[in-house]
């Protein structure tokens, strides 16, 4: 597999901007293998050239592990070739595009089950068995 | 005071899913450009949020700017209008009119005394006051009297905010801004023609969800999404230090994406937020297309000379600004991404 250091290194053929998120991707795995602390990277508050949102992307690539979320809207969850880093797209209930992040991290705490919810489906569970 | 609902109880009611809910606060903590550190912060915050009573007037207007956010995108703006706000006068938007549209308008003053939100759009003309009437008020009229009991005002657009079009020379109508005429509440200025839908929605959404209203800038503008130029967020801007320059609109370097700025593009001097939060989606913004940006947001942006002259001519600034500009220009890129963070950083700790 080819090592996010060696992207890093390569000639890009956009306007620059994919390299500093790569480089900033390093320094969030870096942290959270030492203290476990993980980072979210707002793709949204970045400048993209035509062509560099999918640039990075495509660099990234696809790990072994992808969800779908219907909630509000679906939701794409999925770790990129490297693990350990996710991306996440939310959409609205239309389908349109309304967040994009990156999460370093072990796992998205959108992908656990929330307490709030195992409680209600708890309760849903009680009426169910009277 | 009628007793309203929080958003928690709203959205629990909708049978929306803590996930979904995690969901709202991401991208709210998008809009916001807060760090994604805060979201359990908005979480709480917005779950025991109330639906503030809002209070929008149209004056002298084309109707851009309430287009732009009922067309946006941005994150659930149809629910934040319809669930998280109370959106109780509208007259381009509401189903009642006349005697019935301004009873609700004295309705929803009544009931939420110092609480409520005035969102403005277009100027108001002081040449005549019959120049434009709302059921026979004069647009001043009707302002300051909405106004006496509001908690703050926010002017949505370049008309509102500084009198944009109407205002421009020979100004007929005597158009003026909003905080030309409201001087003891708060006024928030969000222009643009038409503002950034994300921007009107971020204002809402911090009022909403902090009960706050966010820190602007000398002219009124909420520094999150003002406090950079167009230039120093512009993905083309690697040209401009390289100095590549598109000459014409359809030589090499117009076809290869060079920068726009002998075009006449005004990003170095505009202070918006176009070239990350985007239109259209998230799609494009008007550089992205091939236009020079020209400038819609800064005070009196039509009279400043034409839009396709370069700045170096020096009719839309001082030439002492734009040669300080130019000199910082390189540090400044560097710095703004760095600068967002710190910003982002003390602000979680602050929180």
């Amino acid at each position: 597999m080819t090592t996010l250091e060696g992207i890093q290194g390569a000639a890009f053929p956009f306007h620059g901007n994919v390299r500093p998120i790569l480089n900033e991707v390093i320094h969030a795995i870096d942290k959270l293998l030492d203290t476990g602390e993980a980072t979210t990277i707002d793709l949204a508050s970045l400048p993209f050239g035509p062509g560099e949102l999918e640039h990075l992307e495509a660099t990234l690539g696809t790990g072994e592990l992808s969800a779908k979320l219907d909630a509000l809207g679906t939701s794409r969850i999925r770790e990129t070739a490297y693990p350990g880093v996710w991306w996440l797209e939310h959409r609205n209930a239309h389908d349109e595009v309304v967040g994009r992040y990156l999460e370093i991290t072990r796992t998205p705490e959108i992908l656990k089950s929330q307490d709030a919810d195992i409680a209600a489906g708890r309760a849903r569970l009680d009426d169910q068995s009277e | 005071m009628k007793k309203t609902p929080t958003v928690g109880e709203i959205l629990q009611a909708k049978g929306v899913s803590r996930r979904g809910f995690l969901k709202y606060c991401a991208t709210t903590a998008s809009i916001l450009a807060l760090p994604p550190s805060m979201i359990p912060r908005i979480a709480e915050a917005i779950e025991n949020a109330r639906r503030p009573s809002v209070i929008w007037l149209s004056f002298q207007e084309c109707t851009g700017c309430t287009e732009s956010l009922t067309r946006s995108a941005s994150p659930t703006v149809e629910g934040l209008i319809f669930d998280a706000i109370s959106l109780d006068y509208h007259h381009t938007l509401q189903a009642a009119a006349g005697d019935q549209a301004e009873a609700a308008r004295h309705a929803a003053m009544e009931e939420n005394d110092g609480s409520y939100l005035v969102l403005v759009d277009g100027s108001i003309p002081l040449a005549n006051p019959g120049y434009s009437t709302i059921a026979g008020i004069s647009n001043v009229d009707m302002l300051k009297e909405t106004v006496a009991g509001a908690a703050a005002v926010v002017s949505i657009g370049s008309c509102a905010a500084f009198g944009g079009i109407p205002g421009a020379d020979p100004n007929p109508t005597g158009a003026v801004s909003v905080m030309d005429i409201v001087t003891d509440k708060p006024v928030v200025n969000v222009p643009g023609c038409p503002p950034i839908p994300m921007v009107m929605t971020a204002v809402l959404t911090q009022f909403l969800t902090f009960g706050t209203l966010p820190d602007l800038d000398k002219h009124g503008r909420p520094m999150a999404f003002y406090g950079k130029t167009i230039h120093d967020r512009c993905y083309r801007r690697p040209f401009y230090e390289q100095g590549r320059f598109a000459e014409t609109f359809d030589d090499e370097g117009a076809k290869a994406g060079w920068c726009l700025y002998k075009l006449g593009c005004k990003g170095p001097i505009t202070y918006n937020a176009c070239a990350t939060t985007k239109w259209n989606s998230g799609t494009s913004f008007p550089i992205e297309s091939g236009h020079p940006c020209l400038g819609c947001s800064e005070p009196n942006f039509w009279d400043k000379g034409g839009f396709y002259e370069p700045l170096s001519t020096g009719k839309f600034d001082s030439g002492e600004r734009l040669a300080g500009a130019a000199a910082a220009g390189v540090a400044l890129g560097v710095a703004a991404a760095a600068a967002g963070r710190r910003k982002q950083s003390k602000f979680a700790k602050e929180g």
